[in-house]
């Protein structure tokens, strides 16, 4: 995927992509004022005086917004500037009361940082690149126009007015749409992570200004265009597909690409200009007179990196090397903090249970929820965060099958009469009358019958055809209708082929 | 009977704030009757002087029967019951008109109170009004209010000509000066208090940045904004400012200090201390009556027994400059909020958009002060323009602000004069914006270098008008600026007031 290039008509293209990414970040309250940020809300009911600005009002920064971003500066190893400092951007818009958004321009919180991406999360084998990240500042977000409301006003809704975003500002390290795409996802998994920003895009918690510029190999980089607020990971992708393709044509045709905003449609997949540098703003930034410089002390900062959880490279690592994960399962299982959060209780729990340590019971679990839960809540079309399954009643399923009363064929019909009743697993078992059979004599009925019925394959058996073994197995299991103890059907079977 | 009544009403507002407040605490008279009186005044010559905005009777009068029902009911009394005063229509006031002097906040009434009128009431004084100001504050004589012009109390001799109050706090210092208001709020960003206390014979301290919550003020220049009070003599400043000051969590650059007892502090003693005279403010062609009586405060000081030092302060003269870049830039961000949007004026032309409509509003709405100072803001503000202005400014600032702190290692406090001149006459500098930015030369560095300093008269021009002497402080050492102008006070013996000619 590093390889990716644009085929034009007089040769290959390189594409270079940077992204800019604005993160809300999760907290009760505004990053100026004490107004609640609930998204969805009735328009204009999460608005204080602050955010409309009125007059005489000032600012106050929310401690919780910068140990966020502070905490996810933490997280992509970044450097964390213990002096930092507000600016103020300039402009008017209708959405924006204070006629300017506090912003960080000069002096941002969070310095240089870098996040790994793998290069094909399909296979574990092919790689990591490092991306780049430049910075992170904090800062305020605009409210929103609705012109749909008034045949021929506009309304303002100001709920998001002074709602905290991190920009998060990434090197122009990416070369493909599918390495902005790993970025994205690995970004919102570092956020989810940390609990600094939900990383819900459709509802715009998180949303991506797209820079993109295309040349020769070995060129110096081309203009680039920056297409904004770009709201998920394929669109992402879509956008950087399209704005490279029309980048390489409009040159290849002997044009040049004006530095630009430009506009993503979803709806087409394509990109439109919205403005261009010779319109673009002077934002006037300057430092927020209202606002004193943020000094960082060594007792925040500790506290910050001491609450920093487990980060997914590190619980990927420890579920492979520690758990004897596979790279497969410890991928799927650290793609989502709520995914891992729901595996780690299963694993306390079936260690629990099964008087063994987390290790011991580990590999059964992570096999179980990957292969068997995750496929039968897709079938019902749930996902983990809705399963009727707990990991509790899930850890009672797996100690049964740990200590032989059900096998794994049996288990499978016990989680669905869970996932369709609710019960517990060993209920269901007691109830259907589902339990192992390891009575050797009522084992070596069932063998002595099948050997009988099949005196023909026996005999094929004792003169050399031993895959036939597996088929008496198949028949007792199927004469004790699944109940019999695996293993105590093969030695009773070994003994009596001889 | 009636008669009598009526004079005693008069002579209540001869008193200022300690006198006042000591009354009302011993029975002498009510804090009814006090409100009473001021009401009065206020109305007999609000429309001579048009110092107030609005004036608001009601809210003098319920104060005031608070105060009287909590002392008839022994309670405690705050350190302002039942002072009435005026309040500088900068600070939001809770269901009354606040404007800033500016016809785009005409009919804005705010549903908050400022920190700092809230903590006057809450000490028991009353409002008698919103005093007129220049427009946002921006300006030395009062004449860029939208309100109309503050014409001050003091005339020159028989001369009727209209003379400016000072600015831009020129309806505090007209209504303290003319005793129709025993005391007013104030607010400071170059000079809004100092300046027109000295135009009308009038006390006003300037606390350290960050003493006074900006919290509810309109903000002019948020750097260098700062509340303070304006009353007849330094106990009355120290008692007011002791109601104003204090720690405000809703305001990030407040300071969180306890805040001392100024007025059991004060002591005119100033054996041990050391004055520092900066010869840098000796400029060529310094009014003979202003140099005078900054002879004569030197003596005072020296009488008071302290040891006068010549100082150095050598990058005075970019003050100026670097104040008038610094002080719009800022303003053309703070002025943006009044869009038409929300609240405050909006005109709408027929077919107007947005951008449109923001420029009809936007100049209908300011004053020619108001928009000269936003483009000034935004042009230093401006990419191209930013480092050469913006940046050096700050940089000079604090260099300005080093040689504070470097002669502060060896004197107390600082005497200067407070203005260039004694007061002139309305239209006089108003067509020359430079001529009236040169007014405030000698409280600019202060306000720059965040200090406490304090205007007190000092006497008397030839011309008859009031003078006044400038003392600028440590940071935080309020104390010693008012106790030096104390010493001041007390050797000025500064007993003129206006004629009553309204």
């Amino acid at each position: 995927m590093s390889s990716y290039r644009i085929q034009g008509a007089t040769g290959e293209w390189e594409v270079v992509i940077g992204l800019e990414v604005h993160a809300q970040i999760t907290t009760q309250a505004k990053l100026f004022s004490g107004s609640a940020t609930a998204f969805g809300a009735e328009p204009n009911t999460q608005v204080s005086l602050v955010d409309a600005a009125m007059p005489g009002m000032l600012p106050v920064p929310n401690r919780e917004c910068i140990r966020q971003a502070v905490r996810t500066g933490m997280a992509i190893d970044a450097q964390i500037n213990t002096w930092s400092r507000f600016d103020r951007k300039n402009y008017f818009y209708a959405d924006l009361p204070q006629g300017y958004q506090i912003s960080q321009l000069y002096h941002p919180l969070v310095g240089e940082g870098s996040i790994e991406i793998a290069l094909d999360d399909k296979n574990p084998d092919a790689g990591t690149k490092v991306i780049g990240i430049e910075r992170i500042h904090v800062e305020q977000d605009a409210g929103k126009l609705m012109h749909d409301q008034h045949p021929t006003m506009s309304y303002v809704d100001l709920n998001r007015s002074g709602v905290a975003l991190m920009e998060i500002v990434s090197r122009p390290d990416m070369t493909s749409p599918a390495e902005a795409g790993a970025y994205l996802t690995k970004l919102r998994q570092i956020l989810r992570y940390v609990g600094s920003c939900d990383g819900n895009m459709d509802q715009g918690s998180m949303r991506a200004d797209v820079n993109v510029s295309v040349r020769r190999a070995g060129e110096p980089l081309g203009t680039r265009t920056e297409t904004k607020n770009v709201n998920s990971v394929r669109f992402v992708m879509a956008a950087i597909e399209h704005e490279a393709s029309r980048q390489v044509d409009v040159l290849e045709a002997g044009g040049k690409i004006v530095q630009e905003t430009r506009l993503f449609d979803p709806g087409t997949g394509t990109t439109r200009s919205m403005r261009s540098k010779e319109d673009a703003h002077d934002y006037r930034y300057f430092p927020d007179p209202d606002l004193l410089p943020l000094v960082l002390d060594q007792a925040f900062l500790d506290e910050c990196r001491a609450s920093l959880p487990e980060l997914p490279d590190a619980k990927r690592t420890r579920y492979t090397d520690v758990l004897g994960l596979s790279a497969y399962n410890a991928a799927v299982l650290t793609a989502d903090v709520d995914t891992a959060a729901w595996f780690e209780t299963l694993i306390t729990a079936s260690a629990a249970k099964q008087g063994k340590d987390e290790a011991a019971v580990a590999k059964q679990a992570a096999n179980w929820l990957t292969s068997e839960l995750f496929g039968a809540l897709n079938k019902l079309g749930k996902g983990l965060e809705d399963s009727p399954v707990s990991p509790t009643s899930a850890a009672e399923l797996l100690a049964l099958i740990g200590d032989g009363t059900i096998s794994g064929s049996i288990a499978k019909q016990v989680l669905e009469k869970m996932l369709e009743t609710g019960d517990g697993a060993a209920a269901i078992v007691e109830r259907e009358g589902l339990k192992q059979t390891t009575d050797t004599g009522a084992i070596e009925a069932a063998v002595d019958a099948v050997l009988a019925a099949n005196a023909d394959k026996v005999e094929q058996y004792r003169g050399g055809k031993e895959a036939l073994f597996g088929f008496f197995v198949g028949q007792t299991m199927k004469a004790m209708a699944g109940k019999g103890n695996p293993q105590l059907v093969n030695q009773v079977l070994k003994a009596k082929l001889g | 009977m009636r008669n009598n009544r009526s004079e005693r009403m008069t002579d209540l507002t001869e008193l200022g704030v300690a006198a006042l407040r000591d009354g009302v605490a011993s029975g002498a008279f009510t804090a009814t009757e006090v409100a009473s009186a001021f009401n009065a005044a206020v109305e007999a010559a609000q429309g001579a002087l048009n110092a107030f905005i609005v004036t608001t009777p009601d809210a003098a009068l319920a104060a005031a029967g608070k105060v009287d029902a909590a002392r008839a009911a022994g309670q405690p009394l705050g350190k302002m019951a039942g002072v009435p005063i005026g309040m500088k229509d900068l600070f939001a006031t809770k269901g009354v008109q606040t404007t800033a002097a500016s016809k785009i906040l005409e009919g804005f009434v705010p549903p908050y109170e400022s920190t700092v009128s809230q903590k006057l009431w809450d000490a028991g004084a009353g409002m008698l009004g919103k005093l007129n100001l220049d427009q946002f504050a921006m300006g030395s004589s009062n004449e860029t209010s939208g309100f109309g012009n503050v014409i001050s109390p003091w005339r020159k001799g028989d001369d009727t000509t209209p003379l400016a109050p000072g600015g831009s706090s020129g309806g505090s210092s007209a209504a303290v000066a003319a005793r129709i208001a025993p005391a007013a709020t104030g607010t400071d960003t170059g000079g809004s208090i100092r300046q027109p206390a000295a135009f009308t014979g009038i006390s006003g301290i300037k606390p350290t940045y960050g003493r006074c919550s900006r919290w509810g003020v309109v903000a002019f220049a948020s750097s260098l904004d700062q509340a303070g009070p304006m009353a007849r003599d330094v106990r009355d400043c120290a008692i007011m400012l002791e109601a104003m000051a204090g720690f405000d969590p809703k305001d990030s650059t407040s300071l969180d200090l306890a805040v001392p007892a100024w007025e059991a502090g004060l002591n005119a003693d100033m054996r041990g201390k050391k004055v520092g005279i900066p010869r840098e403010y000796r400029v060529d062609g310094l009014d003979a009556d202003v140099a005078k009586s900054w002879e004569d405060g030197i003596a005072w000081l020296k009488d008071a027994g302290a040891e006068i030092v010549d100082i150095s302060l050598p990058h005075t003269k970019y003050a100026l400059p670097t104040y008038y870049i610094i002080a719009p830039a800022e303003a053309s961000s703070n002025l943006a909020r009044y869009d038409g949007v929300r609240y405050g004026l909006r005109d709408l032309p027929d077919g107007a958009n947005l951008q449109e409509m923001y420029a009809a509003t936007r100049a209908a709405g300011f004053g020619d002060e108001v928009k000269r100072r936003i483009l000034i803001g935004t042009y230093v503000l401006s990419a191209g323009f930013y480092d050469a202005y913006y940046t050096q400014a700050q940089k000079v600032r604090a260099l300005i602000a080093q040689d504070f702190a470097k002669a502060f290692e060896t004197v107390d406090v600082i005497l200067t004069p407070t203005a260039p001149s004694a007061a002139f006459a309305l239209g006089q500098k108003s067509t020359d914006p430079v001529e009236m930015y040169l007014n405030d030369v000698f409280s600019v560095p202060a306000s720059l270098a965040g200090l406490p300093a304090m205007s007190v008269p000092a006497g008397l021009s030839r011309d008859g008008l009031p003078l006044g002497l400038h003392v600028i402080g440590r940071p935080l050492d309020e104390q010693g600026v008012l106790n030096a102008s104390l010493a001041l006070e007390q050797r000025a013996q500064f007993s003129a007031k206006p004629g009553k000619w309204w």
